[in-house]
């Protein structure tokens, strides 16, 4: 009834083109952010940021940055979790090495960091394809978090072999380091996220959007009809890897505030973060934050349900929460394989014919 | 012969028998490629799920005991009695054939004509539930596998190389269960091949794996082939969780092994037997050889990347891995 294009006039190509082409979506999506900046910052407490809404935002960065690369541009990458490392260890070395710039300019110069390692090992990309590409890209998992673990210019040689963050503020309010604020932290990652959202969402329905999907669709047809494979790639991996880095820069810095490489942004990570594009779907900015939120609440839930109502203990819990995810994947993939993207697709299109079915 | 050239050999012929380790893995991974289309993460949960419950059935352990125990406030954690290895490992396998069939029933008889990153998806969210569904099975604590298979450096070897690189040079270490796997890997290799070549299900299945729609146009059964193919991959995981799970113990690192054996498929090709043994061989020696020349000067630990940057540099100059089929596009 209220959500069709119906009585909405567009008379100007920018507004032909817009995002949002139905009134109600504008709506929704200025009230989305609305409260995401004005009204949760003033009500978040410590538990809710750390244990949900910040690695949610994190994440979500993350799963825009692979979905990117897998999503929209076909290239299959287990090294998420790597590329999300060398976010960290960049913000660290520039947070300890230029003390006096401000942290945010240092995430974001995290992120070219990893964008310029991310296209370098993409760089296989342009002979391997499929499977190949996506146990290759295991390779830069497993060097690059070796490599941190090693070389100890990376973590300025403290003694523990771990990066933790110094503590920086923003308008002189801390936003890393032991003193943040859960609010604080919270917008941080809010900005970034917002950001990385229209920024991918702009490029991949532009020409470089289209290059990328071409690809996707079948590489050599693409290259015939005049699509640079090389730059297409590698553009792709350099974008990704930016996002990604970002979210690593956010991990560590406001997050954690302080990482062991392998622990943290080890191989599992890398599959969390496929896990919530996958789950999300597949070629959809949507679908990043979709997966993000379900795979970050799955767990509390789940502890919520058998720890405190249960009463059972915790190995117990872990041990059904493996059980659990693995069956949920399954059920997703059998159900809907295009993910909760595809069902918020199909909603809509209800939504569009509802009350009336034609 | 100098001592320095000896121990070269020595980390050669360990690294060969490593090989043989990571080849007997990415056997099972080769065998449902080939067979459905199907890149199949859960090949080293599945070992280790398979040793897991080898374990269990030996000692007689009440299966789910953890939770029976919670939910009921009972406490129950054995049956009393201890099962003959050989038996124990028929059960197993019985276990294995249900798990395959499961497998196909439930999950990829859903999920046929998706495409191959979804499938792998779908292994990867198996291989969650079988980890946890082991765990909650068996319990998570390290097990010891005693099936009395030799353990230990042999001694003959050593005493009989002893000497030859000079009077400080020991002899060879080479450990017992280590040439036992090696054998157990020639006899499986051997007996897969004579399968697949010589009975009727064996050329099924090669027919499958050569072109699924003919192979049913000819009045092969599609699902029966998939559920013997995945008997045939609990089979191999049984024999890997086994060997590995006597060098190392039964434990969650187990199933990490898959991961070893991803750089052996890549090397060898996803769709070779062959070329999962002859990439094993190189990836072991490799990784071991550069260990010990390279490895000290760079800080150790090398392993756990190099045989992936190995398989990397070598599918640059030949993408499809040593045997695999030839990929031809079109458009």
């Amino acid at each position: 009834m209220f959500y069709r294009e119906a009585g909405d006039f567009k008379t100007s190509y920018e507004a032909d083109s817009q995002t949002f082409p139905i009134a109600f979506d504008r709506y929704r999506y200025w009230f989305v952010l609305a409260v995401a900046f004005l009204v949760i910052p003033f009500v978040i407490n410590d538990y809710w940021a750390n244990a949900l809404l910040i690695p949610f935002l994190i994440y979500a960065i993350a799963a825009i940055g692979l979905n990117i690369l897998t999503g929209y541009c076909g290239q299959v990458s287990l090294g998420t979790g790597a590329f999300m490392a060398v976010g960290a260890y960049a913000c660290y070395k520039l947070m300890t090495a230029f003390p006096e710039i401000n942290i945010l300019l240092h995430i974001l110069l995290s992120g070219v960091v990893t964008a310029v390692v991310g296209a370098a090992f993409g760089l296989p990309s342009l002979r391997i394809k499929g499977f190949y590409l996506a146990v290759a890209t295991l390779a830069a998992q497993f060097f690059l978090v070796w490599l941190f673990n090693k070389v100890p210019w990376f973590y300025n040689n403290s003694a523990s072999g771990q990066i933790s963050a110094p503590e920086r503020f923003v308008f002189d309010i801390a936003v890393t380091g032991p003193n943040t604020k859960a609010w604080a932290a919270y917008l941080v990652c809010l900005v970034f996220v917002t950001l990385s959202a229209i920024v991918a969402r702009n490029l991949t329905r532009g020409s470089m959007g289209r290059r990328w999907m071409a690809i996707r669709d079948m590489d050599i047809a693409a290259e015939i009809i005049g699509v640079n494979p090389l730059k297409a790639k590698l553009s792709a991996f350099a974008v990704s890897s930016f996002f990604v880095g970002i979210s690593g820069a956010l991990f560590f810095a406001v997050y954690l505030g302080a990482v062991e490489v392998g622990e943290v942004f080890g191989i599992n990570k890398s599959f969390l973060v496929l896990f919530m594009i996958i789950i999300g779907g597949l070629g959809s900015i949507f679908g990043a934050f979709a997966g993000a939120a379900f795979l970050v609440c799955l767990p509390v839930v789940l502890k919520v349900i058998g720890v405190d109502l249960f009463g059972w203990p915790p190995d117990l819990v872990a041990h059904f929460q493996l059980v659990i995810i693995g069956l949920l994947i399954m059920f997703f993939l059998i159900k809907e394989p295009h993910g909760l993207a595809q069902l918020w697709r199909v909603a809509k299109e209800k939504l569009r014919l509802w009350p009336f079915p034609y | 012969m100098s001592a320095d050239f000896l121990y070269g050999i020595e980390v050669i012929l360990n690294g060969l028998m490593a090989g043989v380790m990571y080849a007997l893995v990415a056997l099972g991974f080769v065998l449902i490629f080939k067979a459905s289309g199907i890149f199949n993460f859960a090949q080293g949960v599945m070992a280790l799920f398979a040793a897991l419950t080898l374990v269990g059935i030996m000692e007689g352990q009440v299966p789910f005991s953890h939770l029976i125990n919670e939910v009921f406030g009972t406490e129950v954690h054995h049956f009393g009695w201890h099962v003959p290895a050989l038996l124990a490992i028929a059960i197993t396998l019985f276990v294995m054939v249900a798990f395959a069939w499961a497998v196909q029933k439930f999950l990829f008889k859903h999920l046929v004509g998706q495409e191959p990153i979804i499938l792998f998806m779908a292994t990867i969210g198996l291989a969650y539930f079988l980890e946890g569904f082991g765990d909650l099975m068996w319990g998570s604590n390290i097990k010891t596998l005693n099936l009395g298979l030799p353990q230990g450096g042999s001694r003959v070897i050593e005493d009989m190389t002893a000497k030859l690189g000079g009077d400080d040079f020991y002899g060879f270490f080479i450990d017992k269960l280590d040439i036992v796997a090696t054998g157990v890997a020639i006899v499986l290799v051997l007996s897969l091949i004579c399968f697949s070549q010589f009975t009727k299900q064996g050329r099924a299945m090669r027919a499958v794996a050569d072109d699924h729609q003919a192979a049913l146009s000819v009045g092969i059964s599609l699902n029966f082939i998939w559920v013997l193919v995945w008997s045939l991959a609990g089979l191999v995981a049984l024999v890997a969780g086994v060997m590995w799970g006597a060098k190392s113990g039964v434990q969650f690192s187990l199933s990490l092994i898959a991961l070893k054996a991803l750089p052996v498929l890549m090397l060898g090709g996803f769709t070779s037997i062959p070329g999962a043994i002859v990439g094993g061989l190189i990836i072991g020696v490799g990784e071991k050889l550069f260990e010990y020349l390279i490895g000290p000067m760079v800080g150790g630990a090398t392993e756990n990347w190099f045989a992936y940057v190995l398989a990397l540099a070598f599918l640059v100059f030949r993408p499809q891995g040593l045997f695999g089929e030839k990929i031809i596009e079109r458009v």
